[in-house]
């Protein structure tokens, strides 16, 4: 179970990413999508998925990533993500309930290149009964 | 015509492995369920199913194409409702659909339906464009 004190806290990550062309075009040539100058909407989510989980893996927060199961996903994008980004993710708790046994939890991920908010992303998984 | 209420032509995409394992590749998403069988039954899946995130993407690009640009698209969300369920040699469709439900100035608001084997897999979907 999460541990209720970890509400509202916001986790940042030590490291820096840096976006590289090929990891745009990778995920670019997934999509057929021709135009590799800017970053698919959904791109972020290589950076976040990784970050966030690294960032509250922390024993002390008590979230069960085995059981975790991909609800709803919500980006916010300020300007598009481009090759050199780098980029540094912080994650919130933003809520947290309870119903029939499975846990919701909001993770809100902000992706900053130094301090430009680029990307706002919400992620809500639910942690299994 | 851009106006509330428009019905966006339908498309289909297609998901096969090889689509699954270039995602997970470009994604860093190598969670086992997503490509290999074994893995995904003993978890009580009925085969591997693709990323919730890949059928997001595809979406996605519904509405960059229709955007003219993923530089358009200035909030995107959505529901996974059900797994994309992805057998070993079939394609399995991704077809998506949406509509204009706002227009303020030069902000436009889809909503945005995916479908697969019939069966809704993305859904409360919007997405906010800006020409």
């Amino acid at each position: 179970m999460l541990n209720p004190d970890s509400v509202g806290r916001t986790f940042h990550g030590a490291e820096e990413v840096i976006v590289t062309q090929s990891h745009i075009d990778a995920f670019c040539a997934v999509l057929s999508e021709k135009d590799t100058t800017v970053a698919p909407p959904t791109f972020s989510i290589r950076i976040t998925l990784d970050q966030s989980q690294e960032i509250l893996s922390n024993p002390e927060i008590g979230l069960d990533w085995t059981r975790v199961v991909h609800g709803d996903q919500r980006f916010e994008i300020k300007r598009p993500i481009v090759a050199n980004d780098s980029l540094k993710c912080s994650s919130t708790i933003e809520s947290y309930k309870v119903t029939d046994g499975n846990e919701f939890v909001v993770i809100r991920s902000d992706l900053h290149a130094a301090d430009e908010l680029v990307v706002s992303t919400w992620s809500t998984l639910v942690v299994r009964a | 015509m851009i106006d509330v209420g428009t019905v966006l032509d339908e498309k289909v995409f297609y998901i096969d492995r090889a689509m699954l394992k270039s995602y997970a590749d470009a994604s860093g998403d190598q969670n086992p369920i997503h490509q290999n069988e074994e893995i995904a039954k003993a978890v009580g899946l009925p085969n591997v199913i693709a990323h919730g995130m890949l059928t997001m993407a595809l979406v996605g690009k519904y509405v960059t194409q229709w955007a003219g640009g993923s530089q358009h698209v200035k909030e995107f969300s959505g529901r996974f409702m059900k797994p994309v369920v992805v057998p070993a040699d079939q394609k399995v469709d991704l077809t998506v659909s949406g509509n204009i439900v706002a227009v303020e100035g030069n902000q436009i608001t889809l909503e945005l339906n995916a479908t697969s084997a019939g069966i809704k897999v993305f859904a409360m979907s919007q997405a906010v464009i800006v020409k």
